[in-house]
């Protein structure tokens, strides 16, 4: 036990005092979604070049931000992946902590499926019956033009458009603290939303009021939080055969035998579909890197060549076989120029 | 007496209704525990196999580097993976579409290219030469050699297509598939590829995550014990000490990884994601149970023990540290191991502090960055390949084989030591 103790308590000491020393490995935070395709450049970083392998943390978006833009020493994260745009007040808190240069990176796009079980029929849904099915607050179906807003009354799919099954809106997705949902109100809902004349009319006046009707979730047990696990909605959705999910496409991918994405806009979330954009839930991911950092951590350099290579980020490259929906040619290109130029963020 | 007469047989059969009822709730339970272990056993075991895939590499001096090369720069640069690609072209020359040959690549890891580069960095004289050797298969042919690939869904449901199930079978028919014991899930770190993921990483991290721990809690809590116990006088503030100390025990795990977030990080600057700041986050969410534990087993130790020592003229401290913390150590240790049991499952606060990482590096000391075993778990549940719920389940076997073994010490030495007056 005494030798134990005492064999603890140098390994300690020699620990604290290797702090003192500089980071020689990239640290990167940020989104849940953009993490699977960052951890395979990073593991493909680490054993082919002579540095270590960059760490990653799955913080989320905001939170990687948070983090990201705490200070610029190397006890703050080099690279945070984001699965929406960094916003304006992000930036300026960057700039109160002294972190004036980011570069922004473009990596690819993600779809958001709405899908089901296949023993069930696929959906074909609008993004309007997106909206009416989950919102918190619709158009009264009475009177729809009124301008007059009920609780969500809708109970079947049938009841929503009368071309749907007659199957009762029971939709599992990720919770508000996820990227993916907030993607997913933003595309789907405030997508459907919109078609309303009334409602889109008050974006002007009300943007508000406007955001708050389009984005709210309905929370009468209709629309499930489950979890930020989309493993566990795929294995929820093989048990219920009622019930839809909301996820990322690589789930999709994954359990193309278990679950079927639903068209939306009859369009349905297949690669090819979403990379030319016509499947209207899919988003942009991002990642932000310091500038005042590349030179003093090793490797962040040969990280980003790593990231915007062909054989990462392209059509045929390792990030597609992982669910990623590559930018078209045109665009990589300049993002690639971008990061060898070590180009400043502009929004 | 009649009245008792009259009487008896309803009390002998509460008698026998109490006793079923605590026997229902132990089988209950035992019912659940094994429910839990069947399941994850029946998810799992087919972890503890990985399926190989016999390749005739022929170690091409144009693709790698000239024979009698040496230099390791120049060896660690060959172009491994065309080299892979090169001998799956050749076991199968009537592939010579672009999007089949794609296909074909698929059938083997990546992780092929990399045990050849490392054969040919250990000994560069095999440039030119051709040699057999067994590379991991890809995923998604090892999920269908183990049976987790429904074949009669339609080809575009599957991801293992019609023309690669071909392939496949043209190897296996050759011998050249075979399923072997995966060493790779023991020696490995993390991985975005399941086939070439391990949970050694995660293993070492929470071997140092709970040295530190160790470390810092046993000593602290024996030392808080024995104080409370043996030393201190009886009065309000050191009720309010021990008020406080039962209320820590029952804070939720998640409020340490905010406090050792505000201190050990934001306050005293320590890096994120090491098991030093893990291990003292979780030496203070131990802190309470050992306390606890230590002044139980201080308590039970008879008073005789200690009027005796007193009696021949021991001082108090000799009294404590010669008799009773020896009398008292078996239980305190049965304490401190419950506690390092119930630290090492756990997550939550190390969430705060950047713990759920991927991390592909095995963590060489306390200061490197590094998983846990449960973040570990997390981390796969979470992944989309479908080869990663084996895996989960793998791991979940591996850290309740921890689990089990710890509170098995416990229970040995507190047998051992055990002492009855």
């Amino acid at each position: 036990m005494k030798k134990l103790i005492s064999a603890a308590v140098a390994l300690s000491l020699t620990g604290f005092v290797g702090m003192a020393s500089a980071r020689d490995y990239i640290s990167v935070v940020g989104s849940s979604t953009v993490y699977p395709f960052a951890t395979v450049v990073a593991e493909q970083f680490g054993k082919t070049s002579k540095f270590k392998t960059p760490k990653i943390e799955s913080t989320g978006s905001g939170g990687g931000l948070k983090l990201f833009c705490a200070g610029a020493g190397v006890e703050h994260p080099d690279i945070t992946n984001a699965s929406r745009r960094i916003k304006k007040s992000e930036i300026e808190r960057c700039a109160g902590n002294g972190i004036n240069d980011i570069i922004e990176v473009k990596v690819g796009y993600d779809g958001i499926a709405l899908a089901n079980s296949k023993a069930a029929p696929q959906f074909s849904v609008t993004r309007k019956d997106i909206f009416l099915a989950l919102a918190k607050e619709v158009p009264d179906p009475k009177a729809p033009e009124d301008g007059k807003l009920v609780a969500n009354p809708y109970q079947t799919w049938k009841e929503v458009n009368a071309s749907l099954p007659d199957m009762a809106i029971e939709v599992l997705g990720p919770p508000p603290t996820s990227g993916t949902r907030d993607a997913f109100a933003e595309l789907a809902m405030e997508g459907g939303c919109k078609k309303i004349g009334w409602i889109k009319a008050m974006k002007k006046k009300n943007k508000k009021l406007y955001k708050s009707i389009c984005h709210t979730v309905r929370e009468d047990g209709k629309y499930i939080e489950a979890g930020e696990n989309d493993n566990l909605i795929v294995q929820k959705l093989e048990a219920n055969k009622g019930a839809l999910g909301v996820f990322g496409y690589s789930f999709l991918d994954q359990n193309s035998d278990k679950v079927q994405g639903s068209l939306v806009d009859g369009v349905a979330p297949t690669f090819e579909l979403i990379a030319d954009g016509s499947y209207p839930v899919s988003r942009p991911l991002y990642f932000y890197v310091k500038k005042a950092h590349v030179g003093k951590i090793p490797g962040i350099s040969e990280y980003l060549a790593e990231f915007t290579s062909d054989k990462a980020w392209g059509d045929e490259g390792y990030l597609a076989d992982k669910g990623l929906i590559p930018m078209p040619t045109e665009e990589r290109k300049a993002f690639k120029s971008d990061v060898e130029g070590l180009e400043n963020l502009k929004l | 007496m009649s009245r008792v007469e009259k009487g008896l047989a309803r009390r002998y059969r509460q008698e026998r209704n109490f006793k079923r009822l605590g026997l229902g709730a132990i089988l209950l339970g035992l019912l659940f525990v094994s429910f839990l272990f069947i399941s994850i056993f029946a998810n799992g075991y087919t972890a503890f196999q990985q399926t190989f895939i016999k390749l005739d590499v022929f170690y091409d001096p144009e693709m790698i580097a000239p024979v009698g090369e040496t230099d390791p720069d120049v060896l660690s640069a060959g172009n491994y993976g065309g080299l892979v690609k090169a001998t799956m072209r050749e076991l199968f020359p009537s592939v010579t579409n672009r999007r089949d040959k794609k296909k074909l690549y698929g059938l083997i890891s990546t992780g092929a290219a990399f045990q050849i580069r490392e054969r040919v960095m250990q000994d560069p004289s095999v440039i030119g030469q051709r040699e057999s050797m067994w590379v991991p298969a890809d995923d998604d042919v090892d999920m269908l050699i183990k049976g987790h690939i429904d074949l009669n869904l339609p080809e575009s449901d599957r991801r293992i297509k019609d023309d690669q199930l071909s392939w496949i079978q043209g190897m296996q028919e050759d011998g050249r598939v075979e399923k072997r014991f995966n060493t790779t899930f023991f020696t490995a770190g993390d991985s975005r590829e399941p086939e070439l993921s391990g949970i050694k990483g995660a293993a070492v991290g929470s071997f140092f995550t709970l040295l530190i721990c160790l470390a810092i809690s046993f000593p602290v809590g024996v030392a808080a014990a024995v104080y409370l116990e043996e030393v201190a006088p009886k009065n309000r503030w050191t009720d309010l000490i021990e008020v406080n100390i039962n209320n820590l025990a029952a804070v939720p795990s998640i409020v340490f990884g905010l406090l050792g977030l505000a201190v050990f990080i934001n306050f005293f600057g320590l890096p994120r994601s090491v098991p030093l700041v893990g291990g003292l986050v979780l030496a203070l969410m131990t802190l309470p149970t050992i306390i606890i534990a230590s002044r139980a087993a201080l308590k039970s130790v008879p008073p005789s023990i200690r009027e005796a020592a007193l009696g021949v003229g021991a001082s108090p401290m000799q009294t404590i540290t010669h008799h009773v913390l020896p009398l008292a150590l078996p239980g305190m240790l049965t304490g401190t191991i419950i506690g390092m049991a119930q630290a090492l499952g756990e997550t939550a606060p190390l969430l705060m502090i950047g713990m759920v990482a991927f991390i592909v590096d095995i963590p060489g000391g306390a200061m490197d960055p590094s998983a846990v075993l449960p973040v570990q778990i997390y981390l796969w549940a979470d992944s989309p390949e479908r080869a990663f719920v084996e895996r989960t389940s793998a791991a979940i076997m591996v850290l309740l084989a921890f689990l089990i073994s710890m509170n098995l010490l416990a229970v040995w030495l507190r047998k051992k030591f055990e002492r009855r007056w």
